[in-house]
Order: C-alpha cells, then sequence, then structure tokens
C-alpha cells in the first residue's frame, strides 16, 4: 500500500503513539495516508477507537514481527 | 512549567484502602470506552466516569466540566503513561488533589489484600488474599510453623513474602479446580518453595507436570496440629472441582458456590453437561454438611459481597436463605437460569486453561494481557 507518511512510535507507551499519530496526521491532505508502526499492544484497540471516532479511515491494521502496523486513510 | 502542580500517585494498595473504607472519591478513567465497559474499579462510595485520553490531548475543559471541585479525583488508564498525562493537564489547571494510579488497570488487576478470617482450634489461623481489582480469592492455613496455600495468585512473592513474616514453610499448595479466568500460581509456588501441588485427577487429564491427586477423605495435615483439609469432590464448575473442609470451620467452595451467586458450569465444557452436577454439588452435597459453616468461595463478583475490612465470607446456612442460586426449586428451572443467564467468558480463557495445564508458557508480560478483565466465573441470577 502506497502511503504518504509513516510514523515510527515504536518503543513508545501511551499515549505516545496516539499523540504522534495526531500529529502527522493534521499535516496530511485529504485522501493521503498515514502508516504507524507501535510495539504497543495495548494501542491496537485504542487505535481503531480513536480513528473511529475521528471519523478518518482505518484501511488497515496487521502485526508484523511484534511490530504493529496502522493505514489511516485521512477523510 | 508547573510541572508537578498539584499532583500525586496513588498505589493500587492505598485505592484498595479507599474502596474499603467507602471513602470518596472521584475517577476519571481514560481507557477507550470498550476497556471501560468491559472492567472498571468499583466501589461503594466512587463516582467514575469515562473520557478516552486521546479525547482529551488537545486540552482537558471536557473532563473539568464533569469533575466536580473539591472532590479527591484519580485518573486511571491501563498502565499509567496516559492517566499522567492527563492528570498533569488537570493539576495544571488549577484542580488540586489530583492522583493518578501507579502502574494503571494492571496494578489494579495484580494487587493482593490479605485479611485474616479466623483462628484455627489447635492454634494458627487461616487468611484471605483479596484480589481485590479482579475478583479473586486466595486462601493461606498457617498452623505451628507451617502452611498451605489453597487457589495460589499468580503474584506468588506474596504468598512467600507472608508465609515468611509468619514464620511458615508453606508445604503445600491446592487448586479446588482448573481455573478458566487467572493463571494459577500453584505449581510455581510449589516449585519455588519446595511444596506439594495438589490438584483433583478429573480436572488434570491433560496437564504436564506431577502433581499429588485430592481425593476424597484424604485429608492433608498442616503443621503438627490436626488441622485437616478434607477434599470434596463437588463437580458443577469444572468436572473436577473439590471443596475443602479446614478445621470442621471452614468451607472453601472454589468457584461452585459464591456469596452472592453460584458458579458457571460452561468454561471447560457445555453448561447442559454439568448443569446436573453443579444442582447435585449444591442442592445435595452441600446440603448435608454442617449448617455453621464458614462459606469461603474463590471468588466475588459484585463490591456488595465484599464485608468487613474486605473479608469475603458467609455461614452456609445464611446462603441457603438468601442467595438465589440455592433458591431454585425445579430442576428444570435450575436448568434454565443457568443456561441461559450466562455472561461473556473470560478474556483469554482459553489460553489461560491451556497455561494452567503447562501446555503453553507465555511470558509475565503476556500473562498480565490474558488475566486483564474481570472473573466472569459466577452466573448472574439477577
Amino acid at each position: 500500500m502506497k502511503t504518504d507518511i509513516v510514523v515510527d512510535t515504536k518503543g513508545l507507551a501511551c499515549p505516545m503513539p496516539i499523540v504522534k499519530a495526531k500529529k502527522a496526521l493534521n499535516g496530511l491532505e485529504p485522501g493521503q495516508v498515514m502508516e504507524v508502526h507501535s510495539t504497543d499492544k495495548g494501542s491496537v484497540s485504542d487505535f481503531q477507537a480513536w480513528v473511529k471516532q475521528t471519523n478518518h479511515e482505518l484501511v488497515k491494521h496487521e502485526e508484523d514481527n511484534g511490530v504493529y502496523k496502522f493505514f489511516v486513510k485521512k477523510v | 512549567m508547573n510541572s508537578t502542580a498539584d499532583l500525586d500517585i496513588m498505589t493500587a494498595r492505598e485505592l484498595t484502602r479507599i474502596v474499603l473504607a467507602k471513602e470518596k472519591l472521584f475517577i476519571l478513567d481514560v481507557r477507550n470506552e470498550s476497556d471501560f465497559s468491559d472492567w472498571k474499579i468499583e466501589g461503594e462510595s466512587i463516582d467514575i466516569i469515562n473520557i478516552p485520553y486521546f479525547n482529551l490531548l488537545d486540552g482537558v475543559d471536557e473532563a473539568l466540566e464533569q469533575i466536580p471541585e473539591g472532590t479527591q479525583l484519580l485518573v486511571v488508564c491501563a498502565k499509567e503513561g496516559s492517566s499522567k498525562f492527563v492528570a498533569e493537564q488537570i493539576a495544571e489547571a488549577g484542580r488540586t488533589n489530583v492522583h493518578y494510579l501507579e502502574g494503571g488497570m494492571k496494578a489494579w488487576s495484580e494487587h493482593l489484600e490479605p485479611v485474616k478470617i479466623g483462628e484455627l482450634h489447635h492454634g494458627g489461623a487461616l487468611y484471605q488474599f483479596v484480589r481485590i481489582g479482579k475478583g479473586c480469592l486466595s486462601y493461606m492455613v498457617v498452623s505451628s510453623g507451617e502452611a498451605a496455600v489453597i487457589d495460589t495468585l499468580r503474584m506468588t512473592d506474596v504468598f512467600e513474602q507472608f508465609a515468611k513474616e509468619h514464620g511458615a514453610q508453606i508445604k503445600h499448595t491446592l487448586d479446588t479446580h482448573l481455573h478458566a479466568d487467572h493463571i494459577s500460581g500453584g505449581r510455581t509456588l510449589a516449585v519455588r518453595t519446595g511444596a506439594t501441588y495438589w490438584l483433583p485427577p478429573k480436572d488434570a487429564d491433560e496437564v504436564t507436570f506431577d502433581y499429588e491427586k485430592l481425593e476424597e477423605g484424604h485429608d492433608i495435615s498442616v503443621g503438627t496440629t490436626t488441622i485437616r483439609i478434607q477434599p470434596i469432590y463437588s463437580p458443577g464448575h469444572t468436572i473436577g472441582s473439590t471443596s475443602f473442609i479446614i478445621d470442621d470451620q471452614y468451607l472453601l467452595t472454589g468457584d461452585i458456590l459464591f456469596i452472592e451467586s453460584i458458579g458457571r458450569p460452561d468454561l471447560a465444557g457445555k453448561a447442559e453437561d454439568w448443569v446436573e452436577d453443579l444442582r447435585n454439588t449444591l442442592y445435595n452435597r452441600y446440603q448435608v454438611l454442617s449448617p455453621d459453616l464458614i462459606v469461603l468461595p474463590a471468588h466475588f463478583g459484585k463490591v456488595t459481597e465484599l464485608g468487613d475490612d474486605g473479608r469475603v465470607m458467609a455461614k452456609l446456612a445464611d446462603l441457603y436463605h438468601n442467595n438465589p442460586g440455592l433458591n431454585i426449586k425445579q430442576e428444570d428451572e435450575f436448568r434454565r437460569v443457568i443456561t441461559e443467564n450466562l455472561p461473556p467468558q473470560p478474556n483469554a480463557y482459553q489460553e489461560i486453561r491451556q497455561t494452567n495445564m503447562g501446555k503453553i508458557t507465555p511470558s509475565v508480560e503476556e500473562q498480565r494481557d490474558m488475566e486483564m478483565g474481570p472473573n466472569r466465573c459466577a452466573v448472574h441470577d439477577k
């Protein structure tokens, strides 16, 4: 998947992954896609809840060797 | 920046004291909505609201509007980071008496509060360990320098330390059944202290380690006095569920009988298969025991089941009067109530059972995650 920005939050704990993702998302244009990497397992359900609430689109999320990757499309 | 404003840490132990003393406390839980609705801190004098931290990243006005001024405030999240982040902003906004929970809900889930249940006839005492956040209960019999631990929880260092402080060596660890809602510390504690680990054989078909078989009529002595632990086969929650009578005073019912409810029969099989066993245990096997026995279960489901100082206990005779699960006259009505009122299953219960059988060995961090949430071992009858 083509992404416009990659936000690396590996090693960071809550609330930093979402703080960083939110900041990055603010700088995107509608339709652009942000890819967030996190090693915080707890962030999975927080991310889903956060994106749902902001009305952006969580295109997909996956786990790759302990790294959780979220793809969020700005609406 | 006045970074420390009026901000304090609250430990799980301090929070426990507040809950038990029924002190007033306002809690702002900043986890996501589904985690909050699944499981939260409860107490008779506690007011709690939920605003996810990701709604408070740009400012805490939404929270300030809902938090009454002048009351003690505790901000809570899963691990600590987000609650500290939010609490700092609330304190910087000029609020006082602001705290965040050290270690978050993980620490709350793991805190054990030891309370004394009573003396034993020939010396020694029985203690209950209340895992207040999750609703689990362990027990320790201490007599003449020896100890036995029943339904040991994962935090085995608490039991080791307690035994040491009471000058006792742990000789036995016993599980009333193969648990599905939490990871047993029985085997680990036995290995660490050189004790014998006892399990009901009918629950242990698939275990991968050595254990001693708990069998009806087989007494286990603790100390030099005549304290006897008499196992009573009492199937229902699991096929092998076993109750213990200690010192002819106390009936440890495991997950068969609680104070305000009864055990669910479906976590290791099908409700329909075991509902008959459960009824037989509750309405026949326990009926013939002394009504003066003090019932000590392995769980509580509601904070209203916590008595003085957090003790969870009741006379068997009183439970036959007050517990709705013991007052269903017709067998088919009982079957219907049990099979139709089953709450959702505990978090990761299949993996927890596999862990307790020794089939998988998750890391400590994984074990913590598996145990998140309430115990959900009871049938809810209301």
